[in-house]
């Protein structure tokens, strides 16, 4: 037998183009987040929401990506702003090269952000950078509040995390404990920005908005 | 679910190696982080599938799952992040930066030698 030392880098092809995205957004000084959660915890109702009330202080692009369908294109089409739907045909995540051909079809230059939506899935997107500023987790309550321990590589990741469907917990219908999921969410990730969110009912919404405009006119600067 | 990609990145270098070395690849040994969600059994499943018939088939892999790396904002002490007890081993800290998981790397490859062109 022969051992040869290689020492190479796998997934290169991915990380060529999120690097060229990166760049792309630096050099248009937009911002850019990367929305992931497991399937139905409700990104697209707080997508659609956030565009809407923040219509008059910022423009917002999304790239849409789902297995199959454009069924969430449909209901980002409906807030009148630019969406790009990308369907992965079976994979289980967006790719940077994907999220590289999106961005010719969006009138970047006159949009202040764009929002990817990934794949629903909790595991793989974490591990496919698409040149984003940061990743954004969506965790809704019926989901459990112990997923930050079981699932600790998104939460360790993400700029921001959002516990969304917090109205469920008014009849006592679900249990979850929010102070454990920020408390599971913070042991790996100390600057993580936590707000627990309603986006079907508007609670909390006031927190992200100020965090997403204050982000957007960061990167503007 | 996304091994797949792996693999198939996987493959193209061993191939490619195997080319250039003129040799049989039996095995190889790739890294990554802990972070990294690779399933070692599935991306095993996954190459077995997209190697056959190629010169690719029968590369056996091992996978070796690197620790969490971190620096402590207390004391700034270096250390591997235990997941159940995520602190500082030496101050007992709970405040720390995480370093970049390590890459999925390809670390070696493992040829068959009764090649009879044996050149390096």
């Amino acid at each position: 037998m022969k051992k040869i030392d290689i020492g190479k880098k796998i997934l290169t092809e991915n990380e060529k183009f999120a690097l060229e995205n990166l760049l792309f957004f630096a050099k248009k000084k937009k911002l850019c987040l990367n929305i992931i959660s497991s399937p139905g915890s409700g990104k697209t109702t707080i997508l659609t929401r956030t565009i809407n009330e923040l219509k008059d202080k910022i423009k917002i692009g999304v790239i849409e990506g789902d297995i199959q369908t454009d069924i969430d294109a449909k209901r980002i089409r409906a807030t009148d702003a630019p969406v790009v739907q990308i369907n992965t045909e079976g994979s289980c995540h967006l790719s940077a090269a994907q999220i590289s051909d999106a961005l010719k079809q969006l009138p970047v230059d006159d949009l202040d952000l764009i929002l990817i939506e990934n794949v629903g899935n909790l595991v793989c997107p974490s591990a496919f950078d698409l040149g984003e500023s940061g990743k954004i987790v969506v965790l809704s309550v019926p989901e459990g509040d112990d997923k930050p321990a079981k699932y600790p590589a998104i939460f360790a990741r993400s700029k921001v995390l959002l516990i969304n469907k917090i109205d469920l917990l008014d009849g006592g219908q679900v249990d979850f404990d929010i102070e454990r999921a920020k408390a599971d969410a913070r042991k790996l990730n100390k600057a993580i920005e936590i707000f627990p969110i309603s986006a079907r009912r508007g609670d909390g919404m006031a927190n992200w908005y100020d965090w997403l405009v204050k982000s957007v006119e960061k990167s503007a600067e | 679910m996304h091994e797949t990609m792996v693999a198939q990145s996987l493959m193209a270098i061993i191939a490619e190696q195997a080319a250039k070395n003129n040799a049989k690849p039996v095995a190889a040994k790739i890294s990554c982080g802990m972070l990294n969600p690779v399933n070692d059994e599935v991306l095993r499943f996954a190459f077995e599938a997209i190697a056959k018939d190629t010169p690719c088939e029968g590369v056996k892999l091992q996978v070796e799952h690197k620790p969490i790396r971190a620096r402590c904002k207390n004391c700034e002490a270096n250390f591997d992040i235990e997941l159940s007890l995520p602190e500082c081993p030496k101050c007992g800290g709970a405040d720390f930066e995480l370093m970049p998981d390590a890459s999925l790397i390809l670390e070696e490859i493992e040829f068959q030698t009764e090649s009879h062109n044996e050149k390096n």
